[in-house]
This record gives C-alpha cells, structure tokens and sequence, in this order.
C-alpha cells in the first residue's frame, strides 16, 4: 500500500470517499429491504391476526359453534331449503358475518363489507360490494389475503369439491358446498357474477365465491372456489352437523 | 490496520461514530436505539405506504 500511494494520493481520498458512501448506500438499501420482507410476511401477520381476533370478539353475538357436549343434539337440527331471510348490505367495513372451513380446522373468520385494502388487510375476508348476501339467490362473493396480513385463505388449495363452507350471520347458520374451483386472471370478473362465469344471466341459486392470490407470493392470477347453498339453519335451532369435525380436532 | 481516520471521516456511519458524544458504550446505546427508531417508523409508516405498489398482495378480481 505505501508503495502505490505517491501515485495514488492525489485521487484515492476522493475514490474512497465515493465508494465507501455507495457502498453505505447499497448495504442500507439492502437492510432495508430486508427489513421489508420480515414486516411483508411476519409483521403484517401479528397485526391481522390481532385484528381480526378483536372484529370476532367485538361481534354483539358469539360466532362460535356450540360445543357438541351430550345436552344438545345438534345433529337433529332440521335443514331449512326454503329461500332464506336475507339481511341488507352493511355499511362498509362492518363485520357482519364469519365463516368456518372444516377442512382447515375450527378457526372462525371474520367477513366484513368491502373488498378494498383496508379491509381486507385489516379486518381479513372482506365482501364484494353489490354481490349477495349469504344465503341469498346470487352468488355471495368473498376475498381473502393467501399470504400476509393474517392470511385467512393460506390452505384455499386443499379445498376439495363437495367440502362445506359454514357461513354465520347473527341468526343464522348457511351451509354451502364447494362444487368447482378454478385459476383465472385477475380481470376475470365474471367468477362473482350472479351466476358464477355467466355475466347477466339471472340467478335461481344462491352460490357463494371465495377469490384469493395465486400463486402464492404473486398477483399474477386468481384461485377462485365456487360453492352452492346447501341448507340454513337459524342458530338457535342447532349447530351445522359439518362443525363437529372441526369441533373435535380443537 | 487501516488509516482509521481517512476511512471514517469519509462515510456517513464513519460521522455518526464520530459525531456521538461519550465513550464507546453510550455510542452503541445510541446507535441502537436510533436503528429501533429507524425500524419503527418503516413498520408503522413507510412499509405500509410501501406496501400497495408491490405486485403480490391482490386479492380481488376487478
């Protein structure tokens, strides 16, 4: 180093002082998105969990299932097939409703009116605007983050066809069944219309439609499962025969 | 060892150090508390405005 620096003395501080601050630059940049990730997939997680924990706790009703202990036969609840009481569209934001996967265990997920960002990253599945109302003819249309922000949708791909999707307002119980699901791109409307892929077509069912991510990690496409009423239930007269698997595995 | 002054006195982190008031612990107490600081505001601000122009978190069809 001695040796060369005679020549070098005249530049080197000023070459120095340029590479030593791009390098502070490009390692801080490098932190930062370091740090970006860890908030991205962790962080935003912590925060959406606790969210929507505190949208099911703050319910006027409590959205859980009863227990399946010998006092109440659930399992004798009559299926209603009759058109259902259908409430009116809340104002955005509104937690109105929760929903249970069976396949994924007995966790309770909060539904809230809206599908714009601060919804859906706050408060979880979020409620299409203008689509109907569980149980209602339509097509009662959901979306939920597949990664990040509490995630409720994680497992949407172990869903199979003729799995249930328990839907509950406050009086209500819905059981619908999955009957197709597919992949389609993101401007793919027509999967929430009234009849799912039929844009304008009336509807004479009521379906329902959950839409996340896919593939995971990316917005490249949409993982869409559509499913079909199958009965209601008021609540007061028994718990979803579907619940009690998922009951058990808690 | 390497001309401690020359190399400090020309990166930023180099001026900090050497900026701080105190002996060498109080400068990594500070330090570190100024990185929590920097980490808080990217959490609670700037990742979460960040957020929305990254290509992976929609959810919706539209």
């Amino acid at each position: 180093m001695t040796d060369r620096a005679p020549v070098a003395r005249a530049g080197r501080p000023r070459v120095a002082a340029v590479v030593g601050v791009v390098g502070e630059l490009v390692i801080t940049l490098g932190v930062l998105l370091g740090l970006f990730v860890v908030w991205q997939l962790w962080w935003t997680d912590v925060l959406g969990e606790r969210t929507q924990a505190q949208a099911i706790a703050s319910l006027d009703w409590d959205p859980r299932p009863l227990p399946p202990a010998g006092d109440e036969p659930t399992a004798t609840a009559t299926p209603h097939r009759e058109p259902a009481p259908v409430l009116d569209e809340p104002a955005s934001g509104t937690t109105f409703a929760t929903m249970v996967v069976p396949r994924w265990g007995s966790a309770v997920l909060p539904i809230s009116q809206g599908t714009s960002t601060d919804v859906l990253d706050v408060l979880g599945v979020g409620h299409y605007d203008g689509t109907a109302m569980p149980g209602q003819v339509g097509n009662f249309s959901v979306a939920g983050h597949r990664v990040t922000h509490g995630k409720p949708f994680n497992r949407i791909e172990e869903i199979q066809v003729g799995d249930p999707l328990v839907v509950r307002t406050e009086d209500l119980w819905f059981v619908y069944r999955v009957t197709s699901t597919e992949v389609v791109r993101p401007v793919d409307v027509e999967v929430i219309a009234p009849v799912p892929g039929e844009p304008g077509v009336s509807p004479t069912e009521a379906q329902m439609t959950m839409t996340t991510c896919h593939p995971m990690y990316s917005a490249r496409e949409r993982y869409v499962v559509h499913a079909r009423l199958d009965y209601w239930l008021p609540a007061a007269e028994g718990t979803p025969v579907e619940l009690e698997p998922a009951l058990g595995s808690t | 060892m390497m001309d401690s002054d020359d190399t400090a006195v020309v990166t930023v982190y180099g001026m900090l150090w050497r900026v701080l008031p105190g002996p060498t612990w109080l400068k990594i107490v500070v330090l570190v508390a100024l990185a929590a600081a920097v980490v808080a505001v990217c959490f609670a601000w700037v990742f979460p405005a960040v957020a929305p122009i990254m290509p992976f978190n929609d959810v919706t069809v539209e």
